[in-house]
């Protein structure tokens, strides 16, 4: 294998180019990204970017130095638009074409939108800096979804001093991902701090002065933010014979196709470990399988499964949010250690008969990486929360809990 | 090898220390990473390659020399 293209420059497209270096492979290696910049780091976009408390330089994901010694054919600001799998090829938006040995796509996801024009989305760059220079003391921010991303950026705002509204349609703000218990806990941290929290509320779009409900009523902004997830960026893939369905389909080994591989928040694999299905959007997911997306291309005799335990965290006013596993999907939550009142505790979320994910919210690391390791080592969940029924329905339970020896 | 540390970039994940316990350890109070040894042996390397390269942070960066 002489030409190696990843396609995507950011951390799952950065994190195979520097494997593929790293375990000696010395061809050309031509990296694609959409965007003008080099590699750089999104998490901080919601927190320390968006806060002013960092400059975008710090964003950057390797040295100019690290990125030179790469030895990259670097092709920034040109996205790709058409893969021809059977002559390998890539066409990329400037009209060039790349032909390659291997291929490793790494194309992320966009923000879904809402109709109407002027709302903000965060994904980029230059999305949080346009955001960030309209946020003063006084503004009103109305933030459209409270997931993670639009639970830390209300949570940046009221710290600048913003009036931020924030909407959301389900009941109870994420508790399809983390729980009922759960969700009410991290949204009181929300109505602490001074946001007005709507919920069981449909937005239907943008407006000049705010944003349309769907019972008809507006409700008036300087800003809008539109949290409300993510669109993988496949559509460049259209026709060219790769399975597409919620993101690029892939084995267990993040191939899509021979020699094609993919990482990071566009690639949809089977993971071994839970037996399941995923397709993650989280920071370190990236790294993990854009190492293993490059290890697997270069080395076909001794590919490995990517059978990797998911993690995210999120910063909240004074909370440090992190969560370990699977934790969608589940069939039961117990709180089984500190808090949940004080922000300080540990939740564990069982799937079937096993410990599938864990949350913690203030804890010692020791205690965050033992539990985590449960989670690894497929525990029992009777072994781990003694006293509660594993009856396959949602409930949510507190009880004390044992660390598994 | 050195490794240098971008202490206020940590998020306190953790990963360091499962791909590599012999060099990182965290604070007991926030979780940020610790360096037990700036200067590892060369049998830790690769470990510690690994870590920097999970770092969710990018917050660990290595010399080699």
């Amino acid at each position: 294998m002489r030409r190696i293209l990843v396609v995507g420059a950011s951390a799952a497209g950065l994190a195979a180019a520097e494997t593929l270096r790293r375990e000696g492979y010395d061809g050309t290696l031509t990296l694609v990204g959409d965007e003008p910049h080099t590699p750089y780091d999104r998490p901080p976009l919601s927190k320390q970017i968006l806060a002013g408390e960092w400059q975008p330089e710090r964003l950057g994901l390797c040295t100019p130095a690290d990125l030179s010694a790469l030895d990259l054919d670097l092709r920034l600001g040109s996205a790709a638009t058409g893969l021809d799998l059977a002559g390998r090829t890539v066409q990329l938006a400037d009209g060039t074409r790349v032909p390659y040995d291997g291929l490793i796509v790494a194309t992320g996801v966009r923000p879904r939108k809402l109709p109407g024009e002027g709302a903000h989305v965060l994904r980029t760059l230059d999305d949080a800096v346009a955001l960030r220079d309209r946020l003063k003391p006084g503004r009103r921010l109305v933030v459209v979804g409270a997931g993670f991303l639009g639970a830390e950026a209300a949570a940046v705002a009221r710290g600048l001093g913003c009036a931020v509204t924030l909407l959301e349609p389900a009941p109870v703000p994420l508790a399809h991902a983390v729980g009922e218990r759960v969700g009410r806990v991290l949204s009181q941290a929300h109505l602490d701090h001074g946001v007005d929290l709507h919920t069981g509320v449909t937005v239907t779009g943008a407006t000049e002065d705010g944003v349309q409900l769907a019972d008809g009523e507006e409700i008036e902004a300087d800003e809008i933010l539109v949290a409300i997830g993510s669109v993988p960026n496949t559509e460049w893939l259209a026709g060219s014979g790769l399975s597409i369905g919620d993101g690029l389909l892939c084995d267990t080994y993040c191939a899509a196709a021979p020699f094609v591989y993919a990482a990071g928040d566009v690639a949809r694999w089977h993971n071994p470990l839970f037996d399941t299905s995923m397709r993650i959007e989280h920071r370190t997911n990236a790294a993990e399988q854009g190492m293993t997306a490059a290890r697997n291309l270069l080395r076909p005799q001794a590919r490995k499964p990517f059978a990797p335990v998911p993690y995210f965290w999120s910063d909240q006013y004074d909370m440090k949010i992190q969560a370990f596993g699977q934790l969608r999907g589940h069939d039961e939550v117990a709180v089984v250690d500190g808090d949940p009142a004080a922000r300080r505790f540990v939740a564990l979320y069982r799937s079937g008969e096993r410990i599938t994910g864990t949350l913690a919210v203030g804890m010692p690391p020791k205690v965050i990486r033992q539990w985590r390791q449960a989670v690894a080592t497929r525990t029992p969940w009777r072994e781990a929360v003694p006293g509660t029924v594993t009856a396959v329905e949602t409930k949510e339970v507190v009880s004390g809990g044992t660390l598994p020896s | 090898m050195r490794i240098e540390l971008d202490e206020p970039k940590c998020v306190a994940a953790g990963q360091c220390v499962m791909a590599s316990p012999e060099v990182f350890d965290q604070r007991d109070e926030d979780g940020v990473a610790i360096v037990l040894d700036a200067q590892p042996a060369a049998e830790l390397h690769d470990g510690v390659r690994e870590a920097a390269a999970i770092c969710p942070a990018a917050a660990i960066h290595l010399v080699e020399q």
